[in-house]
């Protein structure tokens, strides 16, 4: 069992250039030989156009268009390498920012608006993406995650050989979820069960306004040791080092090795949500550090010197994220309010004896009272 | 074409209210659906608001540092595409749910005078939480003009007919948003650059010109928002000219005879939790004079100290010993009233709260379980706490949970004060400065370093005796530091 790294794994250094794949780091280059320079433009495409979306987005909650935003910038490159490392028959468990993951996995950006916008409860079908309900309960999806990598153990699509059939289910959470009771527990199940599932903690320093070192004391990827499981840490806004990182712990978990705990090293740039303001709590010194490791930037920096993309092709990438902002501008402002009985619709799997008297009951007032039910 | 207002929304989640810091745009400016028109203040954070309309601004309804209701029309801008909305004010999103209030449900029915009370909403700050008193019983009341009057002259607080503030009427130059922004990063007053656009716009090539000038090196910068109690403030100008006569002589119309300074941010803070405290707490001042010349002579014993090289010792930091020692000799006096348990809480630990005059006004953040702290390490806590207060950056953290607290007015050069209590806490010391005065010393009057001390006291859960003992032990330990040894 691999021990938890001393350096986080890093494949693209902040300015661009590949690291050498000698030693150490052989394993993991190995795992992303096959990026190239047109992936490695698909990469960077998928992070622009998120990060546009997220622009938009932050804007859209401006101007009154969205109750809240979370914002996902500066989270990019972990989101996009963990994304492009999965199958198309995984899993995942997301947080309430993984915008990268859900763009990544075909979910419409406008789904995801619909959800912040309080004009739908969930957004989008997760059996036709994989893709699973955002959560807002903090931690709550990694039981979710262990469970449902469970099933797939039960339903034998683990360790049978078959890359379309072999299951791994990621499970997302952040540095403040780390101290909830829940996800140490779907972490201890999923080791004692040997569960497939890649726990994929993007650690951005901060749960809202209390910063990394008020949650854990030891590096959070040295926890796995304790669970029996591997653990790593690896360069979160380094989209090659995520990528490789997680294609490995997602192999173990398709081939029945069990879970893997992947500490994605990150920042988040904005306030936790357009609800807060980070300057109030987050001494600027950060901010001013991490601009310097910006995932977009390094890759931006090595395409350039290594001649894989030039300005006709980023001048492009810019004029698609400006016409997918425009069509999301013009979506979210189109979005009806949701029909109200539809609240019922996903409470249960089943009939409810009380959701059906709810139901009834609200439907009558819709009946009796069209202006007050409103 | 049509015209549209953008209306203010909820910006954060549940907020009532926001106050028009700067305009960055103005009336006849072309701005494109998500320009930063206008930034506004909540009680979270200042945040700009896009636009979300493509066209040109007709008016700007709000006049900076104004507070508003959400929901209110900021600004009308002229739109030259087609629309869906046409004439319609933009309609904002749903309110994000508060938490509180909401209409209950009781035997399935909901009666419509349910229906009109409102929960009586306020601002909850993500990551602070809501108030306890809030917290438990949300206050359902009805809303009604009288509630609206109640916070205020309403003439203040919100324009029932906004008016038009064309940019010649407010002497704000014409210039386009991107250039605005220019001028606000280089710190430019855009009134003082000459224009050479057409119709006097001020272009990007005008701001340059001006910077590569210097033109403008020894005039103040242009007023930060939001940076003290008197930005945004407005003046009463007394009618210009020589219409003016008083008792003959022309009044000077620069000198105005008012000012009026919207109150918000500390200062609204302050006012509201002073206003809880006095009118909460039955308020008792004590107070005693002491000589603490041995004091003084073991602080410069101290400051000779090589462990005390790096760090400030002051009069402050041995009265702060002194307070932790009294509080642990008298536990009642470290307490709070718990009004809803009907509990008095006795505090057995020290969070030493320090009053601290602070850029955006009086602040008191506190030194956690300070009893548990050597006096070297006291003092590397008061340092830090102090600068870190002055500097503008004392975190949620630092100002709250304090458990009793010192106001140190003798750094302004007077004596002696009464102190209001830091809600929640039964008692407050107040520090005179030192100073020589003639004092009765081993029966001879002899020049001694004397200082006067204060103690404010929640008489609900602490009584003469107990204040009194508690001053008395501090003044105590000040004229006879080993006292502190004995006690120890």
């Amino acid at each position: 069992m691999p021990a938890a790294t001393a350096e986080p794994v890093q494949l693209l250094s902040p300015d661009g250039v590949r690291q050498d794949a000698s030693g150490d780091r052989a394993r993991h280059a190995e795992l992303v030989s096959g990026v190239g320079a047109e992936q490695l433009r698909e990469r960077y495409r998928d992070m622009a156009m998120v990060r546009r979306f997220d622009a938009e987005a932050t804007a859209l909650q401006r101007q009154g268009e969205l109750a809240l935003w979370a914002s996902g910038t500066g989270q990019e490159a972990a989101q996009i390498g963990a994304a492009r490392a999965l199958a198309a028959q995984d899993h995942v468990f997301p947080t309430y920012r993984e915008h990268g993951i859900a763009w990544v996995r075909g979910v419409d950006p406008l789904q995801v608006l619909s959800l912040y916008r309080g004009a739908s409860h969930g957004g989008w079908d997760p059996t036709a993406s994989g893709f699973h309900p955002y959560t807002l309960v903090i931690g709550a999806q990694l039981p979710h995650a262990t469970g449902y990598a469970m099933g797939v153990q039960r339903d034998g699509d683990v360790g049978t050989g078959d890359p379309a059939r072999d299951t791994a289910v990621l499970a997302c959470f952040g540095d403040g979820a780390s101290s909830q009771g829940e996800v140490n527990e779907a972490l201890n199940w999923a080791a004692v069960f040997q569960a497939p599932v890649v726990f994929f903690c993007q650690n951005n320093g901060w749960a809202i306004s209390s910063p990394a070192s008020r949650q854990f004391a030891a590096p959070l990827a040295r926890r796995a040791e304790g669970f029996g499981v591997p653990g790593v840490q690896v360069d979160g806004n380094d989209v090659l080092a995520v990528e490789a990182v997680v294609r490995e712990a997602a192999d173990r978990a398709r081939s029945g090795g069990g879970p893997t705990l992947v500490e994605a090293l990150t920042f988040r740039v904005a306030a936790h949500t357009t609800s807060d303001d980070s300057s109030r709590y987050r001494p600027r010194e950060e901010d001013e550090l991490w601009a310097t490791r910006d995932p977009l930037t390094r890759v931006e920096a090595h395409l350039r010197s290594t001649g894989g993309a030039d300005d006709a092709f980023f001048d492009a990438v810019r004029a698609e994220g400006d016409e997918l902002a425009a069509r999301v501008r013009r979506g979210v402002r189109e979005m009806s309010d949701p029909e109200p009985l539809s609240m019922f619709d996903h409470a249960y799997a089943g009939d409810h004896p009380l959701v059906a008297q709810e139901r009834a009951w609200l439907e009558t007032w819709i009946a009796t009272e069209p202006e007050e039910a409103r | 074409m049509s015209t549209q207002q953008f209306l203010l929304p909820d910006v954060g989640e549940g907020l009532t209210e926001a106050e028009v810091v700067t305009w960055r745009v103005a009336v006849g400016d072309v701005v494109t659906d998500g320009d930063p028109v206008v930034e506004v203040e909540t009680a979270k954070s200042v945040v700009e608001l896009p636009t979300p309309f493509s066209g040109t601004v007709v008016s700007l309804l709000v006049p900076e540092g104004t507070t508003v209701d959400v929901g209110t029309p900021l600004i009308a801008v002229q739109t030259t595409a087609p629309s869906v909305e046409a004439d319609h004010p933009h309609r904002p999103a749903p309110v994000a749910p508060t938490g509180q209030g909401g209409s209950g449900r009781e035997g399935g029915a909901v009666s419509a005078v349910e229906h009109e009370q409102e929960a009586e909403r306020e601002a909850v700050l993500v990551g602070y939480g809501v108030r306890p008193a809030t917290a438990g019983h949300p206050a359902r009341r009805r809303r009604t003009v009288a509630a609206s009057a109640r916070n205020g002259a309403p003439a203040a607080a919100a324009p029932a007919a906004p008016s038009r503030v064309p940019s010649q009427e407010t002497g704000r130059p014409l210039a386009s948003p991107p250039v605005r922004a220019l001028a606000r990063d280089l710190g430019v007053d855009l009134t003082r650059v000459p224009a050479s656009g057409d119709g006097g716009v001020v272009t990007r090539d005008d701001v340059r010109a001006f910077v590569d000038a210097r033109v403008d090196l020894s005039s103040p910068p242009p007023p930060r928002h939001g940076a003290g109690p008197g930005a945004g403030a407005s003046v009463t100008e007394p009618p210009a000219g020589d219409d003016v006569l008083v008792g003959g002589v022309p009044m000077v119309p620069a000198q105005p005879r008012e000012t009026r300074i919207p109150v918000r941010g500390v200062r609204r803070a302050t006012a509201r939790q002073m206003v809880a405290s006095a009118f909460t707490a039955p308020h008792a001042t004590a107070f005693v004079t002491v000589d603490v010349t041995r004091s003084m002579k073991m602080l410069e014993r101290i400051r000779g100290e090589r462990e005390f090289r790096d760090v400030h010792v002051s009069p402050l930091l041995l009265v702060a010993r002194a307070v932790c020692l009294a509080a642990a000799r008298h536990p009642g006096i470290n307490a709070s009233w718990d009004e809803l348990a009907q509990e008095i809480v006795v505090k057995h630990y020290v969070n030493l709260g320090i009053a601290v005059a602070a850029p955006r006004g009086l602040i008191v953040p506190s030194i956690k379980d300070a009893h548990t702290m050597s006096l070297k390490d006291l003092a590397h806590a008061l340092g830090d706490l102090v600068q870190t207060a002055r500097s503008g950056r004392s975190s949620p953290a630092d100002l709250s949970g304090s458990s009793i607290s010192i106001t140190n007015i003798g750094v302004f050069g007077v004596d002696s004060g009464t102190p209001i209590l830091n809600p929640g806490e039964a008692a407050i010391l107040c520090v005179g400065q030192v100073k020589k005065k003639p004092w009765v010393h081993k029966g001879k009057v002899r020049p001694r370093d004397v200082v006067d001390l204060s103690v404010s006291f929640d008489h609900r859960l602490v009584d003469g005796d107990l204040g009194s003992k508690f001053l008395a032990d501090v003044a105590r330990v000040l004229e006879r530091p080993d006292t502190a040894l004995r006690w120890a």
